[in-house]
């Protein structure tokens, strides 16, 4: 009796403790993407969306080019499609031109997209034209999970207007083969004198870069270089540029403004913090790949995902790429935060502190939103939420070229990448701790999100590839770009940039 | 016939005018007039961008005389290039027809790929150009060198539309009479002196209209540039037509772009009737 008993347990406990794989395997078998993980239970899992009826009803989404970004959309509209009879139609536009194709029908008062992706830092543009995120999916699993401070990026005074799908910051991305290596370390110090480590400013960047540009250090038989790095005009290099800038640039002791002084307005852009970084990327010409400075995001990714380049920093991206299968350099990288400097600028006795920063550069990323004019709102949101699922989710991060970040509290988790993803125990467990510490970091600056803020980053983008081609100094050419933005506030009104950059500052100076 | 159904033919006609033309210039005009931005409707600020720009945007006028170089260059070569292969295959020559066809085909590619195409050609550590450069000790900044990118795109424009100019060119050479060449002949003329003395003065005409109709098109030259450099190395290669479109579409400065484009509209109309006079008094004066 006893032992029928036990067998009855097992048998229960057995079905209890795998039913829930079964019931994966289930949405797995017909969509593969998943397998991994199966479905995971949520109000926007596999299962849930599949009771919806969308038969006859068409969704427009605008995205952006394949593979970064569109590459998911369109494979979760595929899904959503199968799952719900709906006609999902994707159209794939380059990322400078998001932000008009939207802007455009948006001013005309027309909705020719449903949903419409672009970057987080569109929202103070966007908000008026799109539909706040019902309290419905606010309240859902999927967004329970979304840290607060993404929430936060996907809000506007508190009502949130882009869904999340992903999140970004820029952080060193290194080769850890070469970087721990002892003979490495020791062949460095005899030429240099200097110890290999993991940089911790960007002068030690620089010199570790430049030392190991141009020769086959991972004995390949191909050179290798020492930094990728998005320099491409108009190709988000504004951000890189700005990733280099914190460390001179963000002073915890001055608080009131990163990239304006909030009081007067007054552009911080050409003061001698963003001068020393842009004199610093100007150096990093020359330990780049040959053509580096024409790199955008994607030969970012590819190049040091590839294995060509010692480090890389910005998003999450190449990181992911070289972890990946099929990727020659899997295991052999390591995640640490950007470089500091061993000086930061104080804006208010304008004098040099000697004396180490450091400040995380908290990028954002993707964002999406549904139209207001839209007259499927509740599909769209279906699909976002969808799109954003647990399965969803944990499948896309791990694809470098997705562009899907971590956003979600669970993401931190180190088993995560360890368990699904193959990940070495000490690279999952450096890589979730830098993004963890970013989180925490009391000196992070966040991006620019002020009304016409494709103005202010175009204008950074000209004037600082002025500076890496030749063109103009590095202090010439951020003076052009502070004129430009003193223009561009004039022309917006400047009270109205002071209030929409004072929600920012707030962030900044973890008032909020 | 009737004086009313006179119009009645002319309407549809004249509808499909204002609506393609005549609208779409005056609504630039209106929108050159006002500060259409983001954050800004479609507002009366009269003359605000114009000062604007002629008082405030060095920028605008750098690229415009770039535009001017690329253009003036690139035609040039087209022109040369293109007559030379168009008087090779007028003459008979084996597999004539063969070559005919061959000079086309760049024409008859998408430019946008094409230009993806060259991108990947011209890549600087990953394109085949510098792989077999490199065997001899060169590796040049083909598309990060401010110089070299300008070479670069005149490269693409000029492989992209020789077959224009060679089109026309071949046009105009079949269809010159034969006497002239029959007399020179009788004459005893050599091959250069029959060129210099009766082929070029008579294809005069045809060469003032094939290099006016491809400087029309090489001076708004946008998708090369867009494709290849976008703009740069810092804003070595930007052109009138990709500014205008950086602050039109990427900033969205609707009302300033607008008033960029309706100035340069005005400059090319003047500049281009300007060169085709002294093109005809140039090539025609005899």
């Amino acid at each position: 009796m006893k032992i029928t008993k036990t067998c009855l347990s097992a048998i229960i406990s057995g079905v209890l403790i795998f039913s829930p794989m079964a019931y994966a395997d289930k949405w797995s078998d017909q969509f593969p993407h998943i397998k991994a993980t199966g479905d995971i239970p949520g109000d926007c899992s596999y299962e849930e969306i599949s009771k919806k009826n969308y038969k006859g009803k068409t969704l427009k989404i605008n995205t952006h080019a394949v593979p970064v970004i569109g590459q998911p959309t369109a494979l979760h509209a595929e899904q959503f499609a199968k799952l719900t009879g709906a006609k999902v139609d994707v159209t794939h536009t380059p990322a400078g031109d998001l932000y008009a194709k939207a802007m455009v029908p948006f001013k005309a008062g027309q909705a020719p997209y449903d949903i419409v992706f672009g970057f987080s830092n569109f929202i103070n543009d966007w908000r008026q034209y799109l539909a706040p995120v019902p309290k419905k999916y606010m309240n859902s699993t999927e967004m329970k999970d979304v840290t607060k401070s993404h929430v936060g990026v996907s809000s506007w005074d508190g009502t949130m207007y882009q869904y999340p799908v992903d999140g970004d910051r820029h952080y060193l991305k290194y080769r850890k083969d070469v970087i721990d290596n002892p003979e490495m370390q020791k062949k460095y110090k005899a030429d240099t004198g200097k110890t290999l480590r993991v940089p911790t400013t960007w002068k030690e960047y620089g010199e570790m870069a430049k030392y190991f540009n141009g020769w086959d250090w991972d004995g390949d038989g191909e050179k290798e270089y020492g930094s990728a790095e998005v320099m491409k005009k108009d190709d988000l290099m504004f951000a890189a540029f700005f990733s280099r800038s914190v460390a001179y640039a963000k002073n915890p002791r001055t608080p009131g403004g990163f990239f304006f002084d909030l009081e007067t307005m007054k552009p911080n852009i050409n003061n001698p913090g963003f001068v020393e970084a842009l004199g610093d990327w100007v150096e990093a010409t020359k330990y780049v790949p040959p053509g580096g400075i024409n790199f955008g995001l994607g030969d970012e990714i590819g190049s040091f995902g590839g294995g060509q380049t010692l480090f890389s920093f910005s998003w999450d991206d190449a990181f992911i790429a070289a972890m990946q299968d099929d990727s020659p350099i899997k295991n052999k990288v390591g995640a640490a935060p950007l470089p500091g400097a061993d000086k930061v600028w104080n804006r208010v006795s304008g004098k040099w502190e000697n004396q180490y920063n450091q400040a995380p550069y908290i990028v954002w990323g993707w964002a999406v939103g549904v139209a207001k004019k839209s007259k499927v709102q509740e599909m769209a949101f279906d699909y976002l939420c969808f799109f954003s699922n647990g399965a969803n989710h944990q499948a896309d991060l791990a694809i470098g070229n997705f562009g899907v970040n971590p956003f979600k509290n669970s993401d931190f988790d180190p088993q995560l990448y360890i368990n699904t993803m193959g990940w070495d125990a000490d690279i999952a467990n450096s890589y979730t701790k830098t993004l963890n510490d970013m989180e925490k970091s009391k000196n992070r600056v966040f991006p620019l999100r002020v009304r016409g803020v494709f103005e202010f980053t175009s204008a950074v983008a000209t004037g600082t590839s002025k500076a890496l081609a030749g063109q103009l100094s590095p202090q010439e050419a951020l003076d052009e770009v502070a004129k430009e933005w003193e223009a561009i506030v004039n022309r917006v009104g400047k009270k109205n940039v002071q209030e929409d950059y004072a929600v920012g500052v707030k962030m900044e100076d973890n008032k909020l | 016939m009737n004086f009313k159904h006179k119009y009645v033919f002319l309407f549809p006609g004249l509808f499909v005018l204002i609506g393609i033309l005549i609208f779409p210039i005056i609504f630039v005009v209106r929108l050159s007039l006002s500060g259409w931005n983001s954050y800004n409707g479609l507002n009366f600020i009269g003359l605000e961008n114009y000062i604007r720009l002629f008082t405030d945007d060095p920028r605008f006028w750098q690229s415009f005389f770039r535009l001017s170089f690329l253009s003036v260059t690139t035609v040039v070569l087209q022109y040369v290039i293109g007559f030379a292969l168009a008087h090779m295959v007028w003459k008979d020559i084996k597999f004539q027809r063969f070559f005919r066809v061959l000079f086309l085909i760049p024409m008859m590619t998408t430019p946008v790929i094409m230009t993806v195409i060259w991108r990947t050609f011209f890549h600087e550590s990953l394109g085949p150009v510098n792989d077999i450069l490199s065997n001899f000790g060169m590796t040049p900044k083909w598309l990060t060198d401010p110089t070299l990118a300008k070479i670069t795109v005149i490269i693409v424009e000029v492989w992209q539309w020789t077959p224009f100019m060679f089109l026309l060119l071949l046009a105009g050479l079949l269809s010159l009479p034969k006497e002239p060449f029959l007399a020179a002949a009788i004459d005893g003329a050599s091959p250069v002196r029959k060129f210099i003395y009766v082929t070029f003065p008579l294809m005069a005409p045809i060469s003032i209209g094939a290099i006016i109709i491809r400087l029309i098109e090489a001076s708004k030259i946008m998708d090369t540039v867009y494709v290849l450099t976008s703009g740069g190395p810092g804003t070595s290669t930007e052109t009138s037509s990709f500014y205008i479109f950086i602050k039109g579409l990427r900033e969205f400065q609707m009302g300033y772009a607008a008033s960029m484009s309706f100035t340069y509209l005005i400059i090319m109309i003047i500049s281009l009737t300007f060169i085709a006079k002294g093109l005809t008094k140039l090539l025609l004066k005899d």
